[in-house]
């Protein structure tokens, strides 16, 4: 039962990151891009831990932590950026 | 018999995260202008990924003895996405993207954006024209 979830879960997080990566080309404007790189980081954080379920190890945590983390900062740093032309002042 | 009942939650999470995900990538194709795109994402990839990374701990608790760090990550990504969120809806409004004309809502940064509706005085009496 687990087996066929775990395919079909995958499939789902695989369609949603196309459906985001499409809304990234094709953005009208920076924001939209951003969400777009935004939703797929996150997307990604659960591809990764799938992953790890498929292969029947813990080892994936910490890649998902990371890129939980880096995601985040990326995010704020790019939103900072856009709204006063600096990131650190 | 409780392996089999745990077996059927996990793959409930992993369907349920899946779908949640799904949903909200769609949204964020599919809806009109940004501020309604903003919202689809930003709530249900969060739930998806919870509901997944919840599937994924309960599967590892089951072997070998009770794992935590799963929810570590969910936590932090329940703090941090309606931070990101709210950063985007200030930059969007910084940038003044146009807001479709069904959205509602009507923020003092997009004021001058909007079209002003003025009302035009009705000459009734006082015409000049016979």
């Amino acid at each position: 039962m687990i087996d066929i979830a775990l395919w079909i879960a995958l499939a789902l997080f695989t369609a949603a990151i196309v459906l985001n990566f499409y809304r990234a080309v094709i953005g009208p404007s920076l924001p939209d891009r951003i969400l777009a790189v935004d939703t797929m980081y996150m997307n990604s954080i659960a591809l990764i831990v799938l992953f790890g379920f498929w292969l029947d190890t813990k080892n994936y945590f910490e890649a998902a932590l990371l890129i939980a983390m880096l995601g985040f900062i990326s995010t704020i740093a790019i939103c900072k950026y856009l709204l006063r032309g600096d990131i650190i002042e | 018999m409780l392996e089999s009942l745990l077996e059927g939650v996990i793959a409930f999470m992993l369907i349920a995260g899946g779908a949640f995900a799904f949903i909200g990538s769609l949204g964020l194709t599919h809806l009109k202008d940004f501020y309604m795109r903003l919202h689809g994402p930003s709530k249900t990839t969060t739930l998806g990924v919870g509901c997944t990374l919840i599937g994924s701990m309960i599967y590892f608790s089951l072997h070998d003895g009770p794992v935590v760090q799963e929810f570590l990550i969910t936590i932090f990504v329940f703090i941090t996405a309606p931070v990101s969120a709210h950063m985007l809806a200030k930059s969007a409004l910084h940038h003044k993207l146009k807001p479709d004309a069904s959205t509602r809502g009507n923020p003092e940064e997009l004021e001058s954006e909007k079209p002003k509706h003025t009302v035009e005085e009705s000459p009734q009496g006082n015409s000049p024209l016979p």
